[in-house]
């Protein structure tokens, strides 16, 4: 679309935002309102400033963009947004972590704990991990299928900056107190509207990009790829169908009640695991860790037999967290059952990962790049078992509504997703800025190892915690009792959840030191050359 | 794929490619490791037999209900049957008997405590505290003491933790109200400045000699009717006693004042819908170890 086609599209947008503003049942959502409002100005300002004048007198907007080779400023903005909200994140993390362990740090109503942990949890997941995705899927599907981005840099941007508001939008209503209550799906349905229109363009850009493809086959990261994107929006759209009280109003009530909603709803967060977070990411381990360790994938026919049982058996396990509750036995059991099943497809996945480093394992002494993404495979394969073994009725009575799945989520979050993200943008920024190398190799492996610490303080911390409630929540007398109150639990656990904190502050250190180092080499601050050049001169460890 | 011989062959590993690229990337093509695939066979005949054990299959009403005949609602009411049985006796007795008959029997008594404890750390320590020590900044009496708003005896408990205090849910809650007197402008906060001297007199702290003097006369108009002559507190309506160092809201000057300007009083609910005569009982005899009582 030419650009300036899209003033009055903005223009128009605004009004109506303004429009809702002052018909608006509740100031949340006026606020929303007026939010949308002063970005489509700035985007009308914006536009108006690329308008040129020819020597003739006609309107001209300005192009910058190569009409023929990969689109790649999206690219280059979404490697940006991922670390820019991967520190808010990490910093909101951090916060609430110090929150739980001293209460007298929630700060009422905006920062308390039950807003700032939606906000944590959106800003990782949703902000950090979905920019990540969404940059490495323009990236990825435009190199292996040797084609231009379908929809070219419009669709591109439309994608990255749509994306980018409905992470504002989410995040502003946390901390207004709106939410839907739904974990890991807050926001209401303007914003939830908003994100399918967004997404639909997503998939319209993936699938047209691999339509056009000039290879005779689709890679297999792309394969991920398309699994992510489809499932999230089915996912999205039934977990999140909803009856407005108004349309000028945010709140709304789900259509789907008691155990039907609880059974949707971990349908959704189980498979928002699976896809956004599994799928999405095994994406791009399957594209920059050959292409970093310069080696072929280590097997095609495991990652067919893989992909295809991880998407047909990943879709039936969300009702493992529902185990022991009004959930009917039936569907307790299948998610069980099919969660045990996930384990050897998930970890077809490591198994890929890893080997591809088949005659190149020398690389992780000199290559720290490598060495954290070969780290974040090992880190999903450690919690793609510690998931099925959560799965099982027995081992789930102990663990579950413990800090031991905080414990879970988080060596796959911060281990597996945190780890693989950062190797992905230290190899992505020399690439798309055109530099030689990165800032500083020593700053890596700083991050490294701190990030690595960090995680296990944390890990260690939650297993100990959480084995500590479970221990105590159903620790019986003789006679039926229980024996601990549950206040006794909570300061039991008080040491760990402090051990737990200081784990974060290291995770956060080390994402700061990323950040710096990913700043100073798109300022063109380069001191070394890369590690994988020099590495391919280098005799394998045999 | 048809003809091996155009394959290239991979130098570090041996193994033949599969002969395409992406943007560089090529693909071995190694077999599916064993280990793996037996392990993934394993863990499908496992889900298997563990789907025809137990309830597993959805059907038009319900689902199967599995060749062992589980079922999670049976199986949490078989325990939950159990426990009651076994308790059943001992609850029976102690319903039917008094206190005083009760406490002669020894391992009636020691039930009782250990009961009792557990119910108070499900519904009594949110406020009271797990080991019972209350709150003075939110005003939650303590219980380890031998200071008592409602009676400390035995039959006292039971009816406070029976029907509560100053509740809209029990008539026969207790109840009593102290004056805001600065708020109601009964007192002027100069009399209640003496009042509060005179407090911190009986209480055997340091005070103003004159003020408590003057602080008397009021007292003994507006306070002794229900906190007693000598400031001793009345168990029928709940009025703290005041001549000791045991405070609800505290003890200091600017506490007191606050106390008698604008009172807080706490309340209660009441707790026999929850749970049975025997199980009140149990909770009395339990609160009644803590603090002595009398």
């Amino acid at each position: 679309m030419h650009n300036l086609t899209l003033v009055p599209v903005f223009c128009t947008t605004a009004i109506i935002a303004i429009v809702f503003a002052a018909f608006a049942r509740d100031s949340a959502f006026a606020t929303h309102m007026w939010l949308i409002a002063a970005m489509s100005m700035v985007a009308v300002i914006f536009h108006l400033r690329q308008i040129q004048w020819t020597a003739d007198g006609r309107l001209v907007a300005k192009n910058g963009d190569d009409p023929t080779g990969y689109v790649d400023g999206p690219i280059r903005a979404g490697v940006i947004a991922t670390v820019v909200w991967g520190l808010a994140g990490f910093a909101a993390g951090v916060f609430i972590a110090f929150q739980l362990a001293f209460p007298q740090l929630n700060i009422e109503p905006w920062f308390n704990f039950g807003r700032l942990r939606p906000l944590h949890t959106s800003a990782v997941i949703f902000a950090f991990g979905g920019s990540i995705l969404i940059a490495t899927t323009m990236h990825v599907v435009q190199r292996t299928c040797h084609a231009r981005l379908f929809g070219g840099p419009g669709l591109g941007w439309f994608v990255f900056w749509g994306y980018q508001i409905f992470i504002v939008l989410a995040a502003t209503g946390y901390l207004m107190g709106i939410t839907q209550s739904k974990e890991y799906a807050e926001p209401e349905w303007y914003v939830d509207l908003f994100l399918t229109i967004v997404w639909v363009a997503f998939l319209v850009m993936f699938i047209g990009t691999i339509i056009k493809r000039k290879e005779p086959h689709i890679y297999v990261a792309n394969w991920f790829f398309l699994a992510f994107i489809v499932t999230i929006a089915m996912l999205h759209i039934v977990n999140n169908l909803a009856i407005p009280v108004s349309i000028f109003g945010s709140k709304s009530y789900v259509i789907w009640s008691g155990v039907q909603d609880a059974l949707t709803q971990w349908w959704y967060g189980h498979n928002a695991v699976g896809f956004f977070l599994t799928a999405g990411f095994l994406a791009m381990m399957y594209y920059y860790i050959p292409k970093r360790a310069d080696r072929p994938v280590y097997s095609y026919r495991l990652s067919i037999v893989h992909f295809w049982s991880l998407v047909f058996l990943y879709i039936w396990a969300g009702p493992h967290h529902l185990h022991y509750t009004a959930l009917p036995d039936w569907a307790q059991t299948l998610g069980m059952t099919f969660s045990i099943m996930l384990w050897m497809p998930s970890w077809g996945g490591m198994i890929n990962g890893l080997m591809t480093l088949s005659g190149a394992w020398d690389k992780l002494r000199t290559d720290p790049v490598l060495r954290m993404m070969v780290a974040a495979v090992a880190f999903y394969g450690m919690s793609t078992f510690e998931g099925p073994m959560l799965s099982i009725k027995a081992v789930n009575g102990l663990a579950h509504y413990t800090d031991w799945v905080i414990g879970h989520v988080h060596s796959g979050a911060l281990g597996w997703n945190g780890l693989i993200t950062f190797g992905v943008v230290y190899y992505l920024t020399p690439v798309l800025w055109n530099r030689s190398g990165l800032y500083s190799l020593k700053l890596v492996d700083w991050h490294f190892w701190l990030a690595t610490l960090g995680i296990v303080l944390y890990a260690a911390s939650m297993w100990v915690s959480g084995i500590t409630q479970g221990l105590m929540w159903r620790e019986y007398s003789a006679e039926g009792w229980l024996v601990y109150s549950f206040a006794e639990s909570v300061a039991a656990v008080w040491p760990m959840h402090v051990m737990r904190a200081f784990g974060g502050v290291l995770y956060l250190a080390g994402a700061i030191i990323f950040a710096f180092n990913i700043y100073m080499t798109i300022r063109g601050r380069v001191a070394v050359k890369r590690a994988s050049a020099d590495a391919g001169a280098m005799q394998p460890a045999e | 794929m048809s003809d091996d011989e155009e394959r290239p062959v991979d130098d570090a590993t041996g193994t033949r490619t599969t002969g395409h690229t992406w943007d560089g990337i090529g693909e071995l093509d190694t077999p599916l490791p064993r280990w793996w695939l037996w392990i993934f066979y394993a863990t499908i005949i496992w889900a298997i037999g563990y789907m025809i054990a137990y309830p597993a299959i959805p059907l038009l009403n319900g689902g199967s209900s599995g060749l062992l005949g589980w079922n999670s609602r049976t199986a949490v009411e078989q325990e939950i049957d159990s426990v009651a049985q076994a308790r059943e006796t001992l609850d029976v007795q102690i319903a039917s008997m008094s206190f005083d008959e009760i406490e002669d029997h020894p391992e009636l008594m020691d039930y009782a405590r250990r009961s009792g404890a557990s119910a108070f750390k499900l519904v009594c320590s949110q406020c009271h505290g797990s080991g019972g020590a209350g709150d003075q900044q939110l005003g939650y009496p303590n219980l380890n003491d031998d200071a008592w708003l409602w009676g400390g005896t035995k039959d006292d408990l039971f009816h406070t933790i029976s029907h509560g205090v100053r509740n809209d849910q029990d008539p026969l809650a207790r109840a009593s109200v102290m004056p805001a007197y600065l708020e109601l402008g009964i007192l002027q906060p100069k009399d209640i400045g003496d009042v509060a001297h005179y407090v911190l007199a009986i209480s055997g702290q340091d005070h103003d000699a004159e003020r408590a003097a003057l602080g008397a006369t009021t007292f003994a108009q507006q306070c002794a009717a229900c906190h007693g002559v000598e400031g001793e507190g009345n168990h029928l309506l709940g009025a703290p006693r005041l001549n000791d160092a045991i405070w609800l809201y505290g003890g200091s000057y600017d506490q007191i004042v606050a106390q008698i300007g604008n009172p807080q009083m706490g309340n209660m609910p009441p707790w026999n819908e929850r749970f049975s005569e025997a199980q009140l009982k149990k909770l009395a005899i339990y609160v009644h170890s803590l603090g002595g009582g009398n």
